[in-house]
């Protein structure tokens, strides 16, 4: 049972660390059009 | 799109969150590998949106290549960085399976072999598009994913044409499976499809607004510069 559970959490680890990833890169983006949008 | 978006994705959180119950809970045991089996529900439909993933890659490169379009380009690039999320999915539920069922990690057999292959044949087109500056870095990733394709037939037919490990499908090749067995496979390949397409939309749509911001950028630059002379 443990190498099932070790399975699904594996999956949704990766899916929510990418997730995370391209989050914090399209905050980044949004700060980087509010600067140019400023000039 | 604004209204769209979001419905799909309320959509998308309530096929996975049916599929994970269905593959938990309602889907039964299997007689011969015990609980661990229930692995499959997650490891196959990966598989299959891994493939499906890289086949929107080959086609957009080959669009690319064709018509230098850089839409396409956009597409190429998201469609191969999310396919790499799923394919490493894939590489390590399947090991998590094989250690209790075959006593081992890993073996290198034919398929996991060519899974490993393809799957660093696309990291090193994501690492190629990270780090080269070149400008003719979108062709030779186009070319480099065209070729890396190729391998994913391979994959999937290695179970047929060569003696592996790798357990031969139960569907569509004379095997019975339980409905709900099926039931629970079939939720979570829609599930997971659906899933694949939202995130590399999503990521697609991240792409083109980096690119614009770049050429702002280069833009604002220039101007900068001509206005100090």
């Amino acid at each position: 049972m443990s190498y099932l559970y070790a399975a699904y959490i594996a999956t949704w680890a990766i899916h929510v660390g990418y997730l995370t990833y391209l989050y914090r890169r399209y905050k980044k983006l949004r700060t980087e059009i509010e600067e140019l949008e400023r000039k | 799109m604004k209204i769209i978006f979001p419905i799909l994705c309320i959509l998308t959180a309530a096929l996975l969150s049916y599929g994970l119950y269905q593959a938990l809970v309602v889907a039964p045991t299997e007689q011969t590998m015990g609980d661990v089996q229930r692995i499959f529900y997650y490891h196959v439909p990966s598989a299959w949106t891994a493939g499906v993933l890289f086949f929107v890659n080959f086609i957009a490169s080959i669009a690319y290549l064709w018509r230098r379009n850089t839409k396409a380009d956009a597409l190429a690039l998201a469609a191969a960085e999310v396919g790499v999320v799923f394919c490493t999915i894939v590489l390590v539920t399947g090991p998590i399976w094989a250690r209790p069922v075959w006593g081992i990690w890993w073996t290198w057999d034919l398929r996991l072999t060519l899974t490993l292959v393809c799957w660093l044949i696309f990291v090193s087109y994501l690492f190629l598009r990270r780090f080269s500056s070149s400008g003719q870095t979108p062709v030779i990733a186009a070319v480099l994913a065209i070729f890396g394709t190729l391998d994913i037939p391979l994959v999937y037919f290695s179970i047929w044409f060569f003696r592996t490990q790798h357990p031969q499908p139960v569907m569509g090749n004379g095997g019975s499976i339980d409905p709900r067995m099926l039931h629970a496979f079939f939720i979570n390949l829609i599930a997971f499809t659906c899933f694949g397409a939202l995130v590399c939309w999503s990521r697609y749509r991240l792409e083109v607004l980096r690119r614009q911001v770049e050429e702002t950028q280069a833009l604002e630059s220039l101007l900068e510069v001509r206005s100090s002379r």
